[in-house]
């Protein structure tokens, strides 16, 4: 049994099949990449994950449990959390405040009604958030509008305040999408780095062949709301479907 | 100071000393000259200066900090209204329990409204409101009217029981006071020419304002101040990052409620009357405008809002026809007839045409409101100093 099970998903927008019969096993503490071409589902099936979206067939199984019905904020306090494809940060905030939110809601829980006190005298939170921001390299930009960030700093904010949940599974919508080549190579480092010293599963989902190859153990193709193939990231590179149904693609097209 | 920051200790200061010398600041004119009618310092004013101050304040804190516009506000300070009237025919003149009363039915009450109202956002959140500050408008002048007196509203009178307190003398009228301090009594000081008023029921409300006005600064510098701000900047973060928003915004809505409900009850302690005109649309308008035109989402900017309008009110609303042929009277005869014409609509009952324009031009020319224009000035006078901050700016790249 994998941390994650997935069974049977299939969700239709109107006459869209966006997903068909998907069937998705994660294993616990892996890094599982999901591929495919535009518009194959990936982002969809996410949504089915993290409560967004309720498939209209199949389970989603979180550690045993069903996350289906549940509300989104109830399915990240079980331990879920998620990047999106485009970077969802809280624009008007600092980068501080930014952090500190997630660590916030960590130690918290979904509500918790801390009206008097100042902000800076959670010294814990304050001392967490400051932390998170020298790992992902961006605490000289901490007073800064999140807002005024660019593409791909905003994306590193937010995989920052996941990973300052400490989730059990960790969701990545094209973390590198937008980002300059070097902090590219800094994300697939960090990732690398986090999920050997912590007890963390990753799936991502990339259409950078680079960074699928450097993190997943294994992959799934998806095309047109089904998965093609699931296997590892060597057969994958040999597989005949694929390189037809995308990996050709991608590289005839770069 | 009091777990503030130095900056916002700063505000505070100003905040007090502004209310406590309200009665010099808006008393600039002397007694008996001809700028004296535009003088601003008499008790009645002066305490709805900062009653409304309290409204905008707790109104603040719901769209300033979430971004939730309710357009149903005036609702919590009519029922507010209503129950501390009550608790002075029931109970006592006292005022003090009389507003402790209108902040918990305020509070009640928002959230019943709240609760319903904060399934939907944006604009049907608004007109949630709205719909149900309106019904709750003409509840009280049909159905309610056992309770709330319907047109003729609501007053003591000498036969209420009123079971605290003893039976007044003969001829006497109940009134409102504080431990026996009548929210009326005022001393007047003569300097000069110049009167000024200091009365009892103002420095009441003044001090319950900054109380008020403390309790804002908490709010906003607190961690649920920051959650209510991310609500605001992106509530699908918010819920993917494990935080049920709706209890914050309810929080919000209940507090900024309560804050309705106590101007509500300061509004009844020192005026003993209530009507129901005061929960009607356009006084829920008007707390939106003070926010907005004061700067909405800063501490201060409720403050100055609700200030500014009320003060302008006051005095644009005076001017009358002789009034302005007095100022004009310099001129020929065409042009002056020509400018009173021009100038004529806006002034007395066309203050709410003045109102709208300067509303406009704010939202237009200084989205953050009266506090982004004093920022502005402010920047003006720092960028004519002395160029040392210019001279550090050129050297640091060197090093
Ligand atoms: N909420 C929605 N309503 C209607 N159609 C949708 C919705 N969300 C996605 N779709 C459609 O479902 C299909 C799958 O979309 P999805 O975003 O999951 O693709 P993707 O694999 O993430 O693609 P990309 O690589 O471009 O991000 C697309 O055709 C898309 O237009
Ligand atoms: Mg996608």
């Amino acid at each position: 049994m994998g941390i994650l099970e997935v069974k049977n998903v299939g969700k239709r927008f109107g006459g869209l099949q966006a997903l068909g019969d998907v069937n998705l096993s994660i294993a616990e503490n892996s890094v599982h990449a999901i591929i495919g071409p535009n518009g194959a589902g990936k982002s969809t099936l996410l949504n089915c994950l993290v409560g967004k979206l309720i498939p209209d067939t199949g389970s989603v199984m979180f550690d045993g449990q069903s996350v289906l019905g549940r509300k989104p904020h109830e399915i990240n306090q079980m331990g879920i959390s998620r990047v999106f494809q485009t970077p969802e940060i809280f624009g008007d905030l600092t980068v501080m405040e930014n952090m500190m939110i997630p660590c916030f809601a960590k130690r918290d829980g979904a509500f918790e009604m801390n009206a008097i006190a100042s902000v800076a005298s959670q010294r814990d939170i304050v001392e967490r958030a400051e932390h998170m921001l020298e790992d992902m390299n961006m605490a000289d930009k901490r007073d800064m509008h999140a807002a005024a960030l660019s593409r791909g700093d905003k994306r590193r904010l937010e995989i920052g305040m996941c990973l300052s949940q400490e989730p059990r599974l960790l969701l990545l919508d094209e973390p590198t999408a937008g980002m300059a080549r070097a902090d590219t190579n800094n994300t697939i480092d960090l990732l690398k780095q986090i999920s050997d010293e912590r007890d963390i599963t990753i799936a991502i989902i990339e259409h950078d062949m680079h960074v699928v190859f450097s993190l997943a153990e294994r992959i799934t193709v998806l095309a047109q709301g089904t998965p093609l193939v699931e296997d590892t990231p060597d057969n994958i590179k040999g597989h005949p479907k694929v390189r037809e149904a995308y990996l050709g693609e991608t590289q005839t097209a770069a | 100071m009091f777990g503030l920051t130095k900056r916002d200790s700063t505000l505070l200061i100003i905040v007090i000393l502004l209310t406590v010398l309200a009665p010099f600041i808006l008393n600039p004119f002397p007694e008996g000259s001809a700028m004296a009618q535009f003088n601003a310092g008499y008790p009645d004013l002066m305490q709805r200066l900062v009653i409304f101050g309290i409204f905008a304040i707790g109104f603040n804190i719901l769209f300033g900090l979430t971004g939730y516009l309710s357009f149903g506000h005036a609702a919590f300070l009519g029922v507010g209204s209503y129950a501390a009237i009550w608790m002075m025919k029931l109970l006592t003149m006292n005022v003090v329990p009389a507003i402790i009363i209108s902040v918990v039915v305020a509070g009640l009450f928002s959230l019943l409204v709240g609760w319903i109202s904060l399934r939907r956002s944006g604009i049907y959140f608004s007109i949630l409101t709205l719909a149900f500050a309106q019904m709750s408008y003409s509840l009280a002048y049909s159905v309610l009217t056992p309770i709330t007196g319907g047109e003729t509203g609501l007053q003591p009178k000498v036969d209420d029981p009123r079971i605290l307190d003893g039976a007044l003398a003969a001829g006497q009228t109940p009134r409102a006071n504080f431990f026996g301090l009548e929210m009326g009594t005022s001393y007047e000081l003569e300097l000069g020419n110049w009167i000024f008023t200091f009365n009892a029921g103002y420095y009441i409300a003044a001090i319950v304002m900054i109380l008020a006005f403390y309790l804002s600064i908490r709010i906003f510098r607190s961690p649920f101040g920051m959650m209510l701000r991310a609500v605001k900047s992106n509530q699908q973060r918010v819920n993917y990052t494990g935080l049920n928003a709706k209890p914050y915004t309810l929080a919000a809505f209940v507090i900024s409620g309560m804050y309705a409900g106590l101007a509500g009850g300061l509004l009844v302690a020192m005026d003993t009357q209530v009507g129901a005109e005061r929960m009607f649309w356009t006084a829920s308008g008007e707390v939106v405008l003070m926010t907005i035109l004061g700067g909405a989402g800063t501490l201060i900017g409720p403050v100055l809002g609700a200030g500014f309008i009320k003060y302008m009110e006051n005095i644009v609303s005076k001017i009358n026809k002789s009034v302005l042929e007095q100022w004009f009277a310099f001129m020929p005869d065409g042009i002056e007839d020509f400018l009173i014409a021009i100038v004529y609509p806006f002034i007395g009952k066309g203050w709410h045409l003045t109102l709208g324009i300067l509303f406009m031009l704010v939202v237009i020319f200084l989205p953050g409101g009266l506090v982004e224009g004093g920022q502005r000035i402010g920047r003006l006078f720092k960028r004519k100093k002395p160029s040392d901050d210019a001279a550090d700016g050129k050297t640091t790249p060197a090093e």
